[in-house]
């Protein structure tokens, strides 16, 4: 190879290195960016207020109440007013827990069965019981709760634990 | 790296893609080409720019007037990186105009425009419209005042062509004023029709470069070419950064402006387009009453037609670019004149009128005077150390006063302040002691929060609740008007901003007979630093 091939060859190398490298600068300084604005959640986290839900004097020993709450959230640059239930049960003198409303499989809505003393879904017939646990049927872990704490005799529905692993 | 290889293989033999690649690299260009041929590659950069960060900033945006401010405030100030990417959008609109012409100055200095290029320049030309239909559809986007009034002139201007008019007025849907159909076709018009209409004609317009060639300086003919790749790909890549470390700065430095909601009733609002088009703005000063068709319809046209036109209009052939004198005096001139046009539209902007729209958004604002001194009070007392008032809790003792004031009426929280735990057995918290008009003030604050308001409330400017305390302290309200509330026996103080300048109501404070004679108002010695607080305060309000 002759020296004016080589500086040839050395020239021709400096400038695909230089495309290269400005080539990745750039795509990362827009790529980064996106990535961090599409990942990151919005700054104001707008959960954490406490509702007044129900009244711990009408609630009977190992008895569920399905009871209704206004709850104000972001729904991203929107702050609604929603509608929420949630089944509250004592289960025994100073353990009040509240169970979010979906069934842990696929989100249909359960009730309680009187009869049977426990919870079912109608959709592929999971059924909880009242402490939540899953007795049988599809549902991959037991109900999901909303935090609760007891002020006097009013019952505050904060907003939902973290699910639970396991059945 | 077999795995590349045979990858490559089996893309080349099913596809042919890598050989097209190469066969587009490899492309001959004249010795002659160089530095100056890079603008038509930043431009088709920053094109690029302009759809991945339009794409994103769709992804978090509600395509209706109203929402659309709102979410776009929402991109801007919730979303980490959403300030960025609005930046990279709005400051690369400008920059692709700077950049396209730059583009076509290079082209017609070099007179590249020539036989055979014609269709080339032409092609061109419309991909130059096109980035004005971007910027013209573009800036309603936001749907703020400036966005708005804008679009309200814009249409007008549409609407006195002869003819034409009412159809363009019609096809915009503008012909009861800006409203949720113009907005509606501005908005398909950005995202729909001019984007797949941009690629088209960018793909012809590269597709006859490379049909004719880079044109070559005259008697480059006879040197051997050069190829595409890598060394002219590499200057290309060179600017195109710059282009870019240019405006990612400007993105990171200047915010992108978002002023206030668009409010169709605010007749004080003095609309200003963009700066590239501020020159078609002040020509229209110059034209009036009948004549103003020549400004807004008649030359535009021509202008536009002429550039059309440059290719069959010049058909000497091709000469060395240090000779074309004829096309040097033709951009100078064309760039003194447009300078000229622009430097007079901005030197008649009045500049309070730019900072009201520049102040941006802010619930406090809209609060009366009463309740921003509340916000005042409700800072200096420090209630917020134990109570908070946006959704969040954030593990504060007290009770969340984020829903007007927890459910409390105003005798019920004056008694509390004064006296805690008269109204909350056991409370530990202190009394306030401030004055029953004081307390008034705070207990009408928290009476005004909402959800929606309170987390904005937190961004009160000093100098705002310095000078509603003023405001307040001195009972302005028992005969000015500020946002609904007061007596009317003096001019309300709305819009202030817009009818006078700050050192005249500085002035007016300390002696208003002075300024305004046969005026009622006691003067107001206020300390420079005080008369300073409330004047800004009054210019502030919207």
């Amino acid at each position: 190879m002759s020296s004016t091939e080589a500086t040839h060859q050395n020239r021709r190398g400096f400038f695909v290195r230089i495309t290269q490298a400005l080539g990745a600068l750039i795509a990362g300084g827009l790529g980064v960016p996106a990535i961090v604005y599409l990942f990151t959640p919005p700054k104001t986290r707008a959960s954490g207020a406490w509702v007044d839900a129900a009244d711990l004097t009408q609630l009977k020993l190992r008895t569920p109440e399905e009871v209704t709450f206004r709850r104000v959230r972001m729904d991203g640059w929107k702050i609604i007013t929603e509608k929420s239930t949630a089944w509250v049960v004592k289960l025994n003198e100073g353990e009040v827990v509240a169970y979010t409303p979906q069934c842990t499989h696929l989100g249909c809505a359960y009730h309680w069965e009187e009869t049977k003393g426990e919870f079912l879904c109608p959709c592929h017939t999971s059924n909880f019981s009242l402490d939540g646990k899953v007795l049988n049927g599809p549902a991959p872990r037991p109900l999901d709760r909303y935090q609760v704490k007891v002020q006097g005799t009013r019952i505050m529905i904060g907003p939902q634990q973290p699910p639970q692993k396991g059945a | 790296m077999r795995i590349v290889d045979s990858t490559l293989e089996w893309l080349e033999d099913r596809t042919g893609a890598p050989s097209a690649i190469q066969h587009f690299l490899n492309e001959e260009i004249p010795a002659s080409a160089g530095w100056h041929q890079v603008f038509g590659s930043i431009a088709m950069f920053l094109f690029m720019n302009q759809a991945f960060t339009g794409i994103m900033l769709a992804l978090n945006y509600a395509a209706t007037p109203g929402e659309a401010y709102n979410s776009l405030r929402y991109i801007m100030s919730e979303l980490t990186g959403g300030a960025l990417i609005r930046g990279l959008h709005h400051w690369g609109a400008s920059m692709m105009v700077i950049v396209v012409v730059l583009h076509m100055v290079q082209v017609f200095l070099w007179g590249a425009y020539k036989k055979p290029r014609e269709a080339t320049w032409m092609v061109g030309v419309v991909l130059l419209l096109l980035t004005l239909a971007y910027a013209l559809t573009g800036y309603l986007l936001p749907w703020d005042n400036r966005a708005y009034w804008g679009t309200v002139v814009t249409t007008q201007i549409a609407a006195s062509a002869p003819g034409a008019g009412p159809y363009v007025l019609r096809l915009m849907g503008a012909e009861n004023g800006v409203g949720v159909v113009t907005f509606a076709r501005f908005y398909a018009v950005h995202v729909l029709v001019l984007p797949p209409l941009t690629m088209l004609l960018m793909f012809l317009h590269v597709y006859l470069v490379r049909r004719h060639g880079v044109a070559p300086a005259p008697g480059d003919e006879l040197k051997p070419k050069q190829k595409f790749y890598p060394r002219q790909v590499a200057k290309d890549t060179m600017a195109i950064f710059a282009a870019f470390a240019i405006l990612f700065s400007l993105a990171v430095i200047a915010r992108a402006p978002l002023g206030r909601l668009a409010d169709p009733t605010d007749l004080s609002y003095i609309p200003r387009p963009e700066w590239y088009f501020l020159f078609l703005f002040q020509l229209l000063k110059y034209f009036e009453g009948p004549l103003e068709i020549l400004a807004s319809v008649v030359l535009p046209t021509i202008g536009i037609g002429l550039l059309f036109a440059l290719p069959f209009l010049d058909r000497a052939p091709i000469v060395r670019v240090t000779k074309r004198t004829m096309a040097f005096v033709t951009v100078i001139l064309a760039g003194v004149i447009w300078g000229g046009l622009t430097m007079a539209a901005m030197r008649s902007t009045p500049p309070e009128a730019s900072a009201a729209d520049n102040a941006g958004p802010s619930e406090w604002r809209e609060l009366s005077p009463e309740e921003l001194a509340g916000v005042g009070y409700f800072q200096a007392e420090k209630c917020g150390s134990c109570h908070a008032i946006g959704l969040a809790d954030e593990g504060k003792p007290a009770p969340n006063l984020g829903a007007g004031g927890a459910g409390r009426d105003a005798a019920w929280m004056i008694a509390h302040f004064k006296q805690p735990s008269s109204m909350v057995p056991g409370s530990q918290m202190p009394a306030i002691s401030l004055s029953d008009s004081q307390l008034n003030a705070l207990a009408a604050f928290l009476l005004k929060l909402t959800p929606q308001n309170a987390m904005k409330l937190q961004d009160v400017p000093a100098f705002a609740l310095q000078g509603a305390l003023l405001y307040q302290k001195n009972r302005c309200s028992m005969c000015h008007v500020v946002n609904g509330v007061g007596q009317k026996t003096g001019p309300p103080l709305n819009g202030l901003g817009h009818r006078r300048k700050a050192e005249w109501v500085m002035q007016h404070f300390l002696d208003p007979q002075k300024l305004s004679a046969g005026s009622t108002m006691p003067p107001y010695k206020f300390s420079a630093k005080e008369n300073e607080a409330i004047t800004n305060y009054l210019m502030a309000l919207p």
